[in-house]
């Protein structure tokens, strides 16, 4: 196939016609290769997955007794006790309630950040975005300490607002580059137009500048939520009762009572619905997204 | 495109300083206090100056759970860092249903809580009620992550290669896709190879997007905890003890506050190195129209 490409002629004009024709079939049978590979690949991919599915339909007493493929008698019954137990379902809402907050948050402050990176030079415009990226690179573990103490010293644990806040560390970053790439890609002359007709600047930036990277708002927002869903030592830290995260009421049924397989993989099924329809709703925007990105 | 040189842009920018650097800057100074404290209770604490960081430096567990991890990253990023591009030069190139449908499966496991991974993993590869597990040791290869270092660390990269490897594909892909066509029509026409078009046009186009995702695959991995925190719980042995387990072990198992600061310190300062440097190369090659 490759000597095939390489050994169509390509100087002369007549030429042309078939050096154009033959690539072209040997790039659909390239393509019908590499599909093969996906294919491979997205089952390879779903396989731990499915097997959490599987197991989440069966009860516990069926899981530990035998071994198969598929839940030949299956159950809802995890499920049902994940939505009527408060101690399971408020999981998942107090980890939605706080990671929407941290979106709202991350999305609200980066947005004029990533205005003013996209459109000035400024003093130590490059070693502040540097410093925001530090903010991903602390190992947890110490920091947690200081972390509960400021937040308690605010009156702020077991708040989602304390969730929210901390989690803006790693999100913030994130945003400001994925945003700015957007923003960058609008051309300069649509601001001065807007300034000269009299426009200020917050009304420029509603009416006219948001609308047109709406998409990279849309994809910002997706993986705020991604990495506040899936965090889990700060939320853990942060929270006791009233704020406790999904992710959090996992663990403590882990180490607390014997292992209850089916319930366990029903939770961690759950816990995947959420993101999914946030990325089925940017699924468009998202490659678009990173390609505009800072560098 | 030329930017005005303008210092009242950092009004913008203030909300994003105020709400990082509230929390990030004092929970920085508190720690860097306890690495040079000795603290037997509160208002019972004594300074020691450097002490804490001698002694993490002599710490000779400490210099294995450092070599493990400089192995596991640099493992993670030769597997994914290939593996990804692979996968994104396979992904549909035109838009429609089969790119939006496999861009979801992509994400999927971008999306699970970390410790849950952790717990989908420990399912997946159990030998008594683990697809994984029952598979291989049906086939007759005893294989059981609870017993065996290797299969420890054998069950441990499969776990981060399958929930990482999508974010280095989704970034590879969303280079490919910022191509020109018109950059594959001249390729055609001069009748380039598949692999003069992925030597020559696709990889020195996703250079930016690929040094992001080494920079992130770096971090993350550098500072990797709970998924195998859950799946091994840094055993069998000290096999999987990687560096954030080893420290929560002083930290939280030991209650050596001081040097567990000291050596958070020194550990944070070794994954800026390395990102910095990261970050310089990639300001450095990044394409001469950008700053």
């Amino acid at each position: 196939m490759k000597l095939e490409r390489s050994a169509a002629p390509a100087g002369t004009v007549p030429a042309e016609a078939p050096a154009r024709t033959q690539p072209r079939r040997a790039r659909r049978f390239a393509l019908r290769k590499g599909t093969v590979g996906l294919i491979v690949y997205f089952v390879l991919l779903l396989l731990p997955i499915y097997w959490m599915l599987n197991m989440s339909l069966r009860t516990n007493a069926d899981i530990l007794a035998r071994f198969t493929l598929y839940p030949t008698d299956p159950t809802l019954a995890n499920y049902a006790r994940i939505f009527s137990d408060p101690a399971w379902y408020s999981g998942y809402i107090n980890s939605f309630i706080y990671v929407s907050l941290n979106t709202v948050i991350s999305l609200l402050v980066a947005l004029p950040a990533a205005y003013a990176f996209s459109r000035y030079r400024f003093l130590g415009d490059k070693h502040m975005f540097f410093w925001l990226l530090t903010n991903r690179m602390a190992p947890p573990a110490v920091f947690l300490l200081p972390f509960f103490q400021l937040y308690s010293t605010f009156g702020l644990i077991d708040t989602h607002i304390a969730v929210a806040l901390a989690h803006t560390l790693f999100n913030v970053p994130l945003a400001v580059w994925i945003l700015e790439g957007f923003m960058s890609a609008v051309p300069r002359e649509i601001d001065e137009t807007a300034y000269i007709d009299g426009y200020s600047f917050p009304r420029f930036f509603v009416t006219i500048f948001l609308p047109l990277i709406r998409a990279g708002v849309g994809v910002t927002a997706f993986f705020c939520f991604m990495f506040s869903w899936v965090e889990l030592l700060l939320a853990r830290t942060l929270t006791t009762t009233e704020a406790k995260p999904i992710a959090a009421v996992m663990t403590r049924t882990v180490s607390a009572s014997g292992l209850d397989w089916g319930l366990l993989a029903a939770a961690g099924i759950l816990t995947i619905v959420p993101g999914a329809l946030v990325i089925y709703f940017v699924r468009n925007y998202m490659a678009k997204g990173f390609a505009l990105g800072r560098v | 495109m030329n930017k005005t040189y303008d210092n009242r842009a950092w009004f913008l920018v203030l909300p994003v300083f105020l709400v990082v650097a509230f929390s990030a800057i004092i929970p920085l100074i508190t720690v860097v206090n306890y690495s040079v404290q000795d603290i037997f209770g509160p208002g019972e604490r004594y300074f020691v100056g450097l002490e804490w960081f001698r002694e993490v430096l002599r710490d000779t567990r400490l210099h294995e759970a450092l070599w493990r991890q400089f192995l596991f990253s640099g493992l993670v990023l030769l597997i994914e860092i290939p593996l990804g591009v692979a996968i994104a030069l396979m992904m549909p190139r035109k838009s429609g249903w089969a790119a939006s449908l496999a861009l979801v499966l992509l994400a999927l496991p971008l999306l699970i809580p970390w410790n849950v991974i952790g717990t989908i993993w420990i399912i997946f590869t159990r030998p008594d009620i683990g697809l994984l597990g029952y598979a291989i040791n049906t086939a007759g290869i005893p294989f059981d992550h609870t017993a065996a270092p290797l299969d420890a660390w054998i069950t441990v990269m499969l776990m981060e290669v399958w929930h990482w490897t999508p974010l280095v594909a989704l970034l590879a892909y969303a280079g490919l896709r910022a191509i020109p066509e018109a950059y594959y029509q001249a390729a055609r026409i001069d009748g380039a190879s598949d692999w003069a078009v992925f030597r020559y046009i696709q990889l020195p186009k996703m250079r930016g997007v690929l040094t992001i995702a080494v920079l992130l695959r770096f971090m993350d991995s550098f500072l990797i905890y709970a998924e195998p925190f859950v799946l091994t719980g840094g055993g069998p042995g000290n096999s999987t003890t990687f560096l954030s387990i080893h420290l929560v072990k002083i930290a939280v198992g030991q209650f050596d506050l001081g040097p567990a600061a000291a050596f958070s310190i020194i550990y944070f300062l070794i994954v800026l190195l390395f990102s910095w440097v990261f970050y310089q190369v990639l300001q450095r090659v990044g394409t001469g129209d950008r700053r």
